[in-house]
């Protein structure tokens, strides 16, 4: 294991051990919630960046992986009496292999073409949702409360699900760390270059892509499984949220895109500005009025975003905060 | 003995314009085979043919007597044959050794990232970037540029190069240094097609010469025979007496 001996696979063991220990150790709810949602983003941003870092491929509809993983769980728990542990890692699988026929069809298009496309997919499983009434439709599916016996009551399993989602928030970064120091993710980087040079030098980029949009799509539609699970309760506008799509692609942007250490800073820093935003009398509103303007900014000023500008100054740090 | 590259009958037309047109010649091994013509004859055409970035309307492309007719240009390059772009494309963030780690990892021989790196080392220093293997590809003058075009398809450890004029832009003693690069990369029993310009130096690289023009083959032959051809004076060089000065200088 060459990986043992990089800094950076030390980091992350660092960051989920403190989000593992931070809120045991407090013994706080309110902590645990916050780091909740700070994993479901790191997770949403880390895959995304995947597709928008690696491959260059803008993917405006990620969020339809989270929704379909969460439909998909929750569906396999209440009505087929699966456990969380099966219905889980089943909706990610089933994603993925979805994503991967979804991704030989639109990864044909570029640039805006396909992020048009990937919004269309979402707006269409939202729609398809809609109307199928073993999902419940547009009202959903609810969960009963008895669901959490296994898990040994409703307290004890909001503990196990956190876990669990920062579990998925663990792979999902070694997972992104495994795939830049592979062959595979030489090849995303070239596609995501120069495409038609790629292809000339042997990259076998319809494959690849169409492997990075599937791969994308895993540990999301597992974490979308875990939150819905511990909401007890899935609807078409809430599994669908466009808006969580954009907040994904702030943060790759914030956080710098290509880079595993922006994704994970740029969906911490944003949880925590979302929180103080929501909270706020003058922002509550239109907390997604600030994202738009904090991308602008970005893009306008910093590309590169947060790890492009230090890595920029400092480019010994690539090799630790990659 | 069946030559390395056979083009049967090749045609493509782009609207009414027929770019190139029952093109039939072949590429034999370890040789330099020359494709001149003037602008807008269809030679970048061709190597688009070859390396399959085009589908041919017509006819055939065989290479190590496989049929790579309409196959992706991703499956081509697997088959040995590796591209140097005339329009120079790097991978302009990625150093020159993570560059030339993508022709070699991707090439015929499908290397490991670890032996990648070791045969991308090797060709970066055989074009002479020995001193550039850190530099991103995007900060090369246009001369590292070309090299490294060079050194990534050199890296795929092909058994035939496509070079689409790896020496326009070049400075007289870049030139120098590029042709004898090319002849040293023959030495390694790599056949070479190569499109140029520069007249003087193709006449003195190639064993045979093809000329293009208008889509069509004009003449085929060995260097001396072709600047000789009346049909190529008229129809490429315009005037004999360029001919003749220039049948001087390939002599000597």
């Amino acid at each position: 294991m060459t990986m043992l001996r990089r800094p950076f696979f030390w980091i992350i063991a660092l960051v989920i051990a403190a989000f593992v220990v931070a809120p045991v150790v407090e013994n706080d709810v309110s902590m645990r919630e916050s780091l909740l949602l700070a994993a479901v983003y790191i997770t949403l941003a880390s895959n995304l960046n995947l597709m928008l870092g690696y491959a260059g491929y803008i993917n405006f509809g990620s969020i339809v992986f989270f929704g379909l993983g969460g439909y998909v769980c929750v569906y396999l728990i209440n009505t087929q009496a699966w456990p969380l542990a099966l219905a889980a890692p089943a909706a990610g699988i089933s994603v993925s292999l979805i994503a991967f026929v979804f991704g030989l069809g639109i990864l044909r298009l570029r640039g805006a073409y396909f992020a048009l496309a990937t919004i269309g997919v979402n707006e269409g499983v939202q729609a398809f949702v809609q109307n199928f009434s073993p999902w419940g439709g547009a009202s959903g599916l609810y969960l009963p409360v008895s669901i959490f016996q296994p898990l040994g009551g409703p307290m004890r399993a909001l503990w196990i699900v956190y876990f669990l989602l920062v579990g998925v928030m663990g792979l999902s970064l070694y997972l992104s760390y495994a795939i830049k120091v592979s062959k595979f993710g030489l090849g995303l980087a070239a596609i995501g270059q120069n495409e038609d040079a790629a292809a000339v030098l042997g990259v076998p980029t319809p494959r690849y892509k169409a492997l990075a949009y599937s791969v994308s799509a895993f540990l999301p539609a597992i974490s979308g499984g875990l939150y819905f699970f511990k909401s007890a309760f899935i609807q078409p506008t809430d599994a669908f949220d466009l808006g969580l799509s954009t907040e994904a692609m702030v943060i790759v942007m914030l956080g710098g895109q290509g880079t595993i250490t922006g994704a994970a800073i740029g969906a911490y820093l944003y949880e925590e500005l979302r929180g103080w935003l929501l909270t706020s009398d003058t922002f509550a509103n239109f907390q997604l009025v600030v994202s738009g303007a904090l991308l602008l900014i970005i893009v306008l000023f910093v590309p590169g975003g947060l790890m492009g500008w230090i890595h920029g100054r400092w480019p010994r740090l690539k090799r630790v905060f990659e | 003995m069946t030559p390395l590259l056979e083009l049967v009958d090749l045609t493509k037309s782009f609207g009414g314009v027929k770019a190139v047109s029952g093109l039939s010649f072949a590429v034999n091994e370890r040789e330099i085979l020359g494709l001149i013509g003037p602008n807008g004859a269809g030679k970048s055409t061709v190597f688009n043919l070859i390396s399959g970035v085009f589908r041919p309307d017509r006819g055939r492309v065989r290479f190590r007597g496989i049929d790579i007719t309409n196959q992706p240009p991703y499956r081509v390059a697997r088959h040995g044959l590796a591209r140097a772009h005339q329009i120079v494309q790097p991978l302009p963030l990625m150093s020159v050794l993570e560059n030339c780690m993508v022709g070699a990892c991707f090439g015929q021989e499908n290397l490991s990232l670890a032996r990648a790196r070791e045969a991308a080392r090797e060709s970066a220093v055989f074009v002479g970037l020995e001193e550039r293997l850190a530099t991103p590809a995007a900060q090369l003058t246009i001369a590292g540029k070309k090299r490294l075009e060079l050194a990534r398809a050199l890296a795929a450890g092909p058994v035939l190069m496509l070079l689409d004029e790896v020496l326009a832009g070049l400075n007289p003693t870049e030139v120098e240094r590029m042709t004898d690069v090319i002849r040293r990369i023959r030495g390694r029993g790599i056949a070479i097609l190569i499109i140029e310009h520069l007249m003087q130096a193709i006449m003195g690289l190639s064993d045979r010469i093809v000329v293009l023009n208008a889509g069509q083959k004009l003449a085929e032959g060995v260097p001396e025979a072709v600047a000789n051809d009346p049909a190529v004076i008229v129809a490429y060089l315009g005037d004999p007496a360029a001919a003749e000065a220039l049948h001087r200088e390939a002599r000597t």
